[in-house]
């Protein structure tokens, strides 16, 4: 039985693999039939909004039906049932399982005690598998995933998408950029992977260092919590922010992405840019997700 | 100034394991790590603080003898994790049957705990906890937590 579960557990070519997958779903009109008389339970511990309506989407598309569980005080977790138990019952009723939960490892539970494939929709602060494959594949409608600079800006310490994005990015010859405030940095075991994997990183504090030379930044949100008073949080968020005018020295085909949803982190007038590439990432949600959900069952 | 009295500091065991140079210290976590405690039935004879000329152990080690239990492999490689220089001899009718050193397992189930607050390992979940030892530490096979010192305070 195939489980998703991290990106990690991915080698490149299958990554590659995946993409060429989702971006054939992208390009037939269908209909599709694989997931015809097919259920999958879509298990959301933590609001989402793109996550879980981009993967019931995708189940739609497919043929399939879902079964819906939106927040934990609407599940038997309320009452004291554990993620295992709740897994195995579940795995009874349906093909397939795509799993959001609070906790970091949750998924990888899951799978253990799941008797149908387990897909993670994102743990805690851990791994979001489909939101880093949809990423690589709106970066690849652009350019090529190599000898491309990618800058990784805003919260990067405790952002998954980024962390998730950047072990994904370490498959390709390529150079990543992180840019973020001293505090908010990448944290130092993942940067240790990540040249152990033999790419190259390079450290900012200061967007405009390096805005002019990125073919890709990626920006996260930067939360108000991480900070111990509004008026520090305020000051990085402004310094942090992407604006026309930041924009105006950028390389011709730069893209800018967000994993969505974004809090002030990006200037709306960013919007009606070219380089404006996040509503078209969170469309992307659905032919990737498409291509998970075949590939598991 | 009277002189110590020289003789045996803890006396030979008949049957059983003694576990020889411990990380000075680190005795009572090795009992722990075997799952003895008061309540248990062996007998137990513990050394701590105790001279050595071996190099690199600041001079000192604890010994450990367990009366009529002779400790499995299993069990000897949880030791390795805080006292990488242990050794393990199994006694017999007072002779040691078996000399053995300590290595690290590939694999942790149960025996360390992560230390990331926000792992399903450390909620109320029907697992083990489980690691990797890599280079850089142990893994945490659900989170990828990697814990790389103080692995005694760690223990369960």
């Amino acid at each position: 039985m195939y489980h998703i579960i991290s990106i990690k557990d991915f080698e490149r070519g299958e990554i590659d693999e995946l993409l060429d997958k989702a971006q054939a779903i992208d390009e037939a009109s269908g209909p599709f039939s694989t997931l015809n008389g097919k259920q999958v339970a879509l298990l959301f511990f933590e609001p989402s909004t793109r996550t879980r309506m981009s993967f019931a989407s995708a189940v739609a598309r497919l043929g399939g039906t879902t079964l819906c569980v939106d927040s934990v005080e609407g599940s038997s977790i309320s009452k004291g049932e554990t993620l295992a138990d709740t897994v195995r019952v579940v795995s009874s009723y349906v093909d397939a399982i795509v799993l959001r939960h609070p906790k970091e490892g949750a998924a990888r539970l899951a799978a253990e005690f799941a008797s149908v494939p387990v897909i993670n929709a994102g743990d805690g602060a851990g791994q979001h598998p489909s939101q880093t494959l949809l990423d690589l594949y709106t970066i690849r409608q652009s350019m090529p995933l190599e000898g491309i600079d990618v800058g990784l800006l805003g919260d990067l310490r405790y952002g998954r998408t980024t962390h998730s994005l950047a072990y994904a990015l370490s498959n390709y010859d390529l150079t990543i950029h992180t840019i973020a405030p001293k505090s908010l940095e990448l944290p130092t075991p993942l940067i240790g992977e990540l040249l152990d994997r033999g790419c190259e990183v390079v450290e900012h504090e200061d967007i405009t260092d390096i805005i002019t030379e990125l073919d890709v930044l990626y920006a996260t949100r930067i939360q108000r919590e991480r900070f111990p008073d509004a008026a520090s949080y305020y000051e990085v968020a402004e310094s942090y922010r992407i604006t026309p005018e930041l924009l105006e020295e950028r390389k011709e085909n730069m893209i800018i992405l967000h994993p969505l949803p974004r809090a002030g982190e990006i200037d709306p007038r960013v919007d009606a840019l070219p380089c404006a590439k996040y509503f078209e990432q969170a469309q992307n949600g659905v032919p990737v997700r498409m291509a998970m959900l075949k590939e598991v069952i | 100034m009277q002189e110590e009295p020289k003789g045996l500091l803890i006396r030979p065991i008949r049957d059983g394991t003694v576990i020889d140079h411990i990380t000075h210290g680190e005795a009572l976590v090795v009992l722990r790590i075997l799952g003895i405690t008061g309540s248990t039935d062996e007998r137990l004879s513990i050394a701590t603080n105790v001279e050595t000329r071996i190099r690199g152990t600041g001079g000192l080690k604890d010994i450990v003898k367990v009366s009529n239990r002779e400790l499995s492999k299993e069990e000897v490689d949880r030791i390795a994790l805080i006292a990488p220089n242990a050794t393990i001899n199994i006694i017999r009718d007072y002779n040691v049957v078996e000399k053995i050193g300590v290595e690290i397992p590939r694999h942790l189930r149960g025996i360390i705990r992560c230390t990331n607050l926000g792992c399903i390992s450390n909620a109320n979940e029907p697992i083990e906890s489980a690691f990797e030892v890599t280079a850089n530490g142990l893994r945490c096979l659900y989170c990828d937590t990697v814990i790389n010192s103080d692995f005694a305070q760690h223990i369960i």
